[in-house]
């Protein structure tokens, strides 16, 4: 009288069917393949900085300003040394600051991240299954909060941080103040996401299974809801970081992020930026070249984690 | 009544190219329903009567595509139109009543716009003239104060009059034939009563051919005049609803007749079949249902799954039961 | 034998206005919606008891306070003599809601598909601490599936399995009672009869008491013992099995049975019962059922029927007789 089994018994487990799913459709997604394979290259040249760069831009003792503003791959008339991506007014290597650059914009992307990830997550479990007050208040705060622009909500926190932080400690703090102003303002989205999937979740029946055998608030909120509601989370990180990287590079050019002595991809910008029309070009463009495949692939590589797991669509 | 029917299905396959290969959700079925005539089709979920009746109205979500047979209305083909000729006959020669009433209609248009913006669609009237049939059409229906009613949205109405709006949609430019995918699964007893015997009154009023799908043994007892039962793909059994309700020939319908727990009343068990359905992916060779049959013989393993034709022309089956079984069982 | 279960004066209201801000705005009054009415019936140990009535009765939310995931608004449930509202003993609590267990209608909404069988079965018993080796897969087997379908998860599983899946992690703690709420809707007949099955064998065996929800009433007719009518959150006719359905006294339970689709009712034409299910936030005044009443009175609309015994039936109706 037992049912024969629905598959005949394959020894996959759900984690590894999940994952296989996930790799098929990643093999037939050529545009996925080519930004991850994008992606990776660049996080392995920020990790790798200090065995890859050529020079190290930050040890002054390395930097001769007769090397300043020699063209990519020429030789500079004075020095005869030869840059890859060419010089800056100070002689560093543009290469080797675009690694240590990404370094630091990629630091602080992830971090933001998984600040806002850590807030929203909890934030929006704890709306979407208390309910009542909890909720009324924490997605009030998130509703005004999104009627300002995410860079707007950034550089008030960072002005405020920066407010209260002794003035030693600025440069020191601006890399941690960054990390704080752009992961502060961007936990709504994963609020708003967790909660609505929460809300999902909450009425199906293996939760009122899980409060029947009596398990607590906390405990069914952690071990049965928040496996559940991952997915998308997944998708709005990935998305959120490239967005991240960008609001760090946007604070970083209007000089309110990393200081010239830490800089970012954006601080390179707003320094390159300046000899943009003085024919200096490079100093300019590959920073932000950089950013721009930086962000875009990861973008892109979110666009089909989000169509990929949306089971609708497979 | 015409010598064509009003629909008829030849030899129809369905195929979805998948990752794990290709699937066949509708395997080789075949049949006729005339005009005036209620086709009850039945079979547990998953066996491919959705798929059928979205393959006749051209709703087929791709990659899912009919790969072989023909689709014939009121004679001529329709399997191989494109998408645009398709929806102009639906409407207008085909109507479509859904499970759940709410996906047939446009919250954010009135039941009058959307009545009169179908009408006009496919019959040559004047603006007036669809809204006046637009009320009578909800009127026919059962809808009480039809001409106030008819500025009400979908969500202002009640799951079983939001169906009787749905019925009034699908029936409004008078096609001849309606595709009634579990009508009312999503309803209560009482509300359920009440569609169908609207149902039934509007087909045999209007000479409608139906094809009333549903999983409700008993709603096609009292609804339909011919029923075909599917299985995993297949037509297993098709023939007149009384006969092939209380003499079943096929071993599954048998089952599934057996299995309702009428059918046992006052034993303490009920009849079961053994297993379930088998996924499309991994369906048995020769008869689809070989593993859940008492009656599977070495034949059944190993020929090509039997059809209606190649069989007694109304179970797909080797070994048909007989038509006096019950007789002999009780003797 | 003795009542395991006693419901008295069951009344759950629910609060339904729209919030606190759009009320005031809008105007509106606080919605409150009483899903239950004033309902007592008894349930004898080792016996199935059936709720049915449509969609909306109150059915679910019956038995939802029964195993104290709602609590009522008033009135009050006994189980072996506890109040769970009520009762302040923790240690009579914890040992009361050991005993009742549940099984939901939707088998694909009841197990976390994140979590492997096996630590869905045991979890009533893993949250308690108790000792869990080997219990899944011997509750498996009890269930008829096998101790190897342990390691899987849930989606490798068709709807049938998945609910003998939630009846072996019902059955984890030794319950004496089960709240089944419509627990083969979402099943084909087939199945639904193995899974039926499965519930009877596992009453005898177990000594069981079932709390059997359902709108099918040839499912009920089969499995209960005895039967209450629910209507827009009251209780209308309750009897045993075969006096139900051999003389159904309230004009609520002939419509239900007269709207039944019949397995031999070919060609059957019925009168369609008239009128749908009244707004419980305004349900009529009276009896409930009186503007779809075929026998409706005056005094129907001016007066809620009390239950009478009529024989071995209890029913709320000013004309039954
Ligand atoms: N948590 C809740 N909040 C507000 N209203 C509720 C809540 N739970 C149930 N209700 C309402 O109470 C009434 C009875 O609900 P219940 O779920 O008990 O019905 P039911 O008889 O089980 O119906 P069904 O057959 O649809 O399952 C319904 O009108 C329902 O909308
Ligand atoms: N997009 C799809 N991809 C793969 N299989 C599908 C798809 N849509 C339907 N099916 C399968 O086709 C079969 C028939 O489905 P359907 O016609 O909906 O069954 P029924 O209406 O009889 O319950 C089922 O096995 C179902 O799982
Ligand atoms: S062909 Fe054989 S296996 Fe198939 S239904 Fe008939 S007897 Fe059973
Ligand atoms: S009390 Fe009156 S209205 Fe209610 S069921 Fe009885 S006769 Fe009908
Ligand atoms: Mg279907
Ligand atoms: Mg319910």
């Amino acid at each position: 009288m037992t049912d024969t089994p629905i598959p005949p018994a394959p020894p996959s487990r759900l984690r590894r069917a999940w994952e296989s799913d996930l790799f098929w459709s990643f093999r037939h997604a050529p545009v996925a393949m080519a930004s991850s394979f994008v992606v990776i290259v660049l996080i392995l040249g920020a990790v790798l900085a200090p065995l890859i760069a050529p020079h190290d831009p930050f040890s002054p003792g390395t930097l001769n300003l007769m090397n300043g503003f020699t063209p990519p791959g020429q030789a500079n008339a004075m020095t005869g040394d030869i840059f890859l991506l060419g010089t800056d007014d100070q002689g560093r290597d543009v290469f080797s600051t675009i690694l240590y650059g990404m370094r630091i914009s990629l630091f602080v992307g992830f971090s933001a991240v998984l600040l806002a990830m850590v807030l929203g997550v909890t934030l929006g479990l704890l709306a979407g299954y208390v309910g009542g007050w909890t909720e009324t208040i924490i997605m009030r705060i998130a509703d005004v909060q999104l009627t300002f622009p995410a860079i707007l909500v950034a550089m008030l926190i960072f002005g405020i941080a920066k407010g209260i932080t002794p003035p030693e400690y600025r440069d020191e703090m601006a890399i941690w103040v960054l990390i704080l102003a752009i992961g502060l303002s961007d936990w709504v989205q994963f609020a708003r996401v967790v909660r609505g999937a929460t809300l999902v979740e909450k009425n199906k029946e293996y939760i009122q299974a899980a409060r029947l055998i009596g398990r607590t608030p906390f405990s069914i909120m952690l071990r049965h809801i928040l496996p559940n509601v991952l997915n998308p989370v997944l998708v709005i990180a990935t998305i959120s970081l490239a967005l991240a990287i960008i609001a760090e590079a946007t604070l970083s050019f209007l000089g309110v992020g990393a200081p010239p002595t830490k800089p970012s991809l954006g601080t390179l910008i707003r320094i390159g930026q300046e000899f943009m029309f003085s024919g200096e070009w490079w100093i300019l463009i590959f920073p932000a070249v950089t950013l721009l495949a930086l962000a875009l692939s990861i973008n892109l590589l979110g666009d089909w984690l989000r169509d990929a797991l949306n089971p609708r669509l497979r | 009544m015409t010598d064509t029917p009003v629909l008829s299905v030849r030899n129809l396959v369905v195929e979805i190219p998948t990752r794990h290969g290709l699937l066949r959700p509708v395997d080789d079925v075949s049949y006729d329903i005339e005009a005036g005539e209620i086709l009850g089709v039945v079979g547990e979920s998953g066996a491919g009567k959705s798929m059928t009746g979205n393959a006749v109205i051209g709703l087929l979500d791709p990659p899912a595509r009919i790969t072989s047979g023909e689709i014939l209305l009121s004679g001529q083909p329709i399997h191989n139109l494109g998408r645009s000729a398709l929806r102009r006959l639906r409407g207008k020669k085909m109507g479509m009543i859904f499970q759940d009433p709410l996906t047939s209609l446009n919250p954010l248009l009135t039941v009058g716009e959307q009545l009169s913006e179908t009408i006009r669609e496919h019959l040559d009237v004047s603006h007036d003239q669809a809204r006046k049939r637009a009320v009578a059409a909800l009127e026919e229906v059962g809808i009480p104060a039809a001409s106030a009613r008819i500025n009400s949205y979908p969500h202002e109405f009640s799951g079983g009059m939001r169906q009787r709006v749905v019925i009034a949609l699908a029936l409004c430019a008078e096609p001849d034939l309606v595709i009634a995918d579990e009508p009312t699964t999503a309803l209560d007893v009482s509300v359920q009563a009440q569609i169908m015997a609207l149902l039934k009154r509007l087909c045999r009023e209007r000479g409608v051919a139906v094809m009333l799908v549903t999983h409700d043994m008993g709603v096609i007892a009292e609804a339909a005049d011919r029923v075909a039962v599917m299985y995993a793909g297949r037509l297993a059994e098709l023939g007149g609803v009384r006969e092939v309700l209380t003499n079943a020939r096929h071993p599954y319908t048998d089952g599934l007749m057996a299995s309702t727990p009428l059918a046992s009343a006052g034993l303490k068990r009920l009849r079961q079949i053994p297993g379930a359905m088998p996924r499309l992916g991994a369906l048995p060779t020769g008869c689809a249902f070989h593993p859940r049959c008492e009656y599977a013989q070495d034949r059944c393993r190993k020929d090509p799954g039997p059809t209606i034709d190649s069989c007694d022309g109304r179970a797909a089956c080797w070994f048909p039961l007989a038509t006096d079984r019950k007789e002999e069982a009780q003797a | 034998m003795s009542a395991i279960i006693k419901v008295e004066h069951l009344t759950r209201v629910f609060d339904v206005s729209k919030p606190l801000l759009n009320r005031v705005i809008e105007r509106l009054p606080r919605a409150l919606l009483t899903a239950v009415s004033d309902v007592s019936f008894e349930i004898e140990e080792n016996s199935v008891y059936a709720l049915v009535g449509e969609s909306g009765s109150g059915k679910s939310t019956i038995g939802k306070i029964m195993v104290g995931l709602v609590a009522p608004t008033e009135g009050s449930v006994q189980i072996s003599g506890v109040d769970l509202a009520s009762e302040t003993d923790a240690a009579k609590i914890e040992a009361v809601r050991s005993e009742i267990q549940m099984i939901f209608q939707d088998p694909f909404a009841s197990l976390n598909p994140r979590w492997r069988v096996r630590d869905v079965i045991a979890e009533p018993v893993a949250a308690k601490g108790g000792d869990t080796t080997g219990l899944a897969e011997k509750l498996l087997e009890q269930v008829g599936l096998s101790a190897a379908d342990a390691g899987k998860y849930p989606h490798e599983f068709s709807g049938g399995q998945r609910q003998r899946i939630c009846i072996a992690r019902a059955l984890a703690s030794n319950p004496r009672i089960i709240v089944c709420d419509e627990p083969t809707s979402a099943l084909d007949v087939s199945v639904q009869a193995q899974v039926l099955n499965l519930m009877s064998d596992l009453r005898e065996e177990l000594g069981l008491t079932y709390l059997f929800i359902s709108h099918d009433l040839t499912v009920v007719q089969h499995m209960a013992d005895r039967i209450g009518v629910l209507y827009l959150g009251r209780l209308v006719e309750e009897a045993p099995r075969d006096v139900l359905f051999n003389d159904p006294k309230h004009p609520y339970t002939q419509m239900l049975f007269a709207a039944a689709p019949k397995m031999d009712g070919f060609g059957r034409e019925i009168e369609a019962p008239k009128g749908e299910i009244p707004d419980a936030i305004n349900p009529p005044t009276g009896c409930a059922f009186h503007p779809r009443c075929p026998l409706a009175v005056e005094r129907c609309s001016r007066e809620r029927p009390e239950m009478r015994n009529i024989g071995k039936t209890r029913v709320a109706c000013h004309m039954a007789e």
